[in-house]
């Protein structure tokens, strides 16, 4: 079979100079001034002044990013969960969201169960079936930089205040985190007492008993 | 001296499935294959259980039988099994309450496990507090 753009073996349907008009190479050569445009060539690397003794493979940095955490998908704003690990072990409490470094945002609430707003790893949390409505908390104001450590600040001394003796920092909670903490319960408690029995079940702590198969049990 | 045994490896015979896929539902006996399996079938539009040959040690029989001749086909069982309204009949049995019973039991969430705990706890209480009382009474007239 003969392409189309051949008359017969060795002999081309248009001759050079049509295709040469066809294929529009002259607009492209007068568009850069009569000449084809040309690829930058890339400078030539330096030359070393020695060669290296060992020929050992620069490392070639990672590309990888990893993966964002993938939120458990029985776990959405608003559901109660029951943490497995750490102090507040067994407490149940009310997910808020899930912050960019993929810990959960929980709040107890504080004044229900004494469990504060903080971040907890989704591994160690069973999510319950139980849903608390939490379409009135704003948590837009809580990211991981609200949660770092606070570094220390020297602070001058005014003249004044110079040979008074250093005063021990109190290691109190801030005025604003507490503010914070009240803001968030007050409108998850709102929701919380609208459900009966609610309330003193985040109160209560989870545990087995004799008997209890944690694998076969519903939450 | 009439025989002990009410029920019947017999075509019609309703059976449950107590193992395998199908556990849990309801299925009718079909045809006797051997003296091992039998052929039976849901209907599969009726109990979800496709016509097949099961081992008679996964099948429980029940109180229930209904008239189709053997091998029935699909159709006429179906009719036989919904005009028998056999589904409610064993929902409403002991059995069948205390299958349920089971089941509720069993994905009951945590919460509402919780709400059963206070319940029982007022009731406890309840029932102590009266008790109380019918000793203090008969205390009194000894």
């Amino acid at each position: 079979m003969a392409p189309t753009s051949k008359l017969s073996t060795g002999i081309k349907r248009a001759s050079r100079s049509h295709a040469y008009h066809r294929r529009g190479l002259w607009a492209i050569k007068a568009k850069n001034g009569g000449a084809f445009p040309k690829a930058d060539k890339a400078a030539a690397a330096v030359e070393p002044k020695f060669y290296p003794a060992d020929d050992v493979k620069p490392r070639v940095p990672s590309t990888r990013k990893p993966k964002p955490t993938k939120l458990r998908s029985s776990i959405t704003p608003g559901t109660v969960l029951i943490l497995l690990a750490g102090r507040f072990m067994g407490k149940r409490v009310v997910f808020l969201k899930q912050l960019k470094s993929g810990l959960l945002l929980i709040s107890g609430p504080f004044k229900i169960n004494g469990v504060p707003i903080r971040r907890v790893n989704q591994t160690y949390v069973i999510a319950t079936s139980t849903k608390v409505d939490i379409s009135g908390v704003d948590v837009a104001k809580f990211d991981d930089k609200y949660f770092a450590r606070e570094k220390k600040q020297k602070v001058k001394k005014t003249e004044g205040e110079l040979f008074e003796t250093e005063k021990e920092a109190s290691k109190s909670l801030p005025d604003f985190k507490k503010d914070d903490q009240k803001a968030v319960d007050s409108a998850l408690i709102k929701a919380i007492e609208a459900v009966p029995e609610l309330k003193t079940y985040l109160g209560a702590r989870f545990s087995l008993r004799d008997g209890d198969k944690p694998h076969e049990m519903v939450f | 001296m009439s025989s002990p045994f009410r029920r019947f490896v017999q075509i019609g015979r309703v059976a449950l499935i107590n193992y395998g896929p199908d556990v849990g539902k309801l299925c009718v006996i079909i045809d006797v294959v051997d003296s091992n399996r039998a052929l039976i079938d849901g209907p599969e539009s009726v109990t979800g259980v496709k016509r097949q040959a099961i081992h008679f040690k996964r099948l429980s029989l029940t109180d229930h039988v209904v008239k189709v001749p053997r091998n029935a086909r699909q159709t006429l069982l179906t009719k036989a099994v919904t005009t028998a309204d056999v589904k409610t009949k064993f929902a409403n049995s002991a059995w069948g309450k205390k299958l349920a019973a089971k089941q509720a039991r069993a994905n009951t969430s945590d919460f509402d496990r919780f709400k059963i705990t206070v319940l029982k706890k007022r009731r406890n209480h309840l029932v102590a507090a009266e008790t109380r009382k019918l000793v203090k009474a008969a205390n009194k007239k000894k």
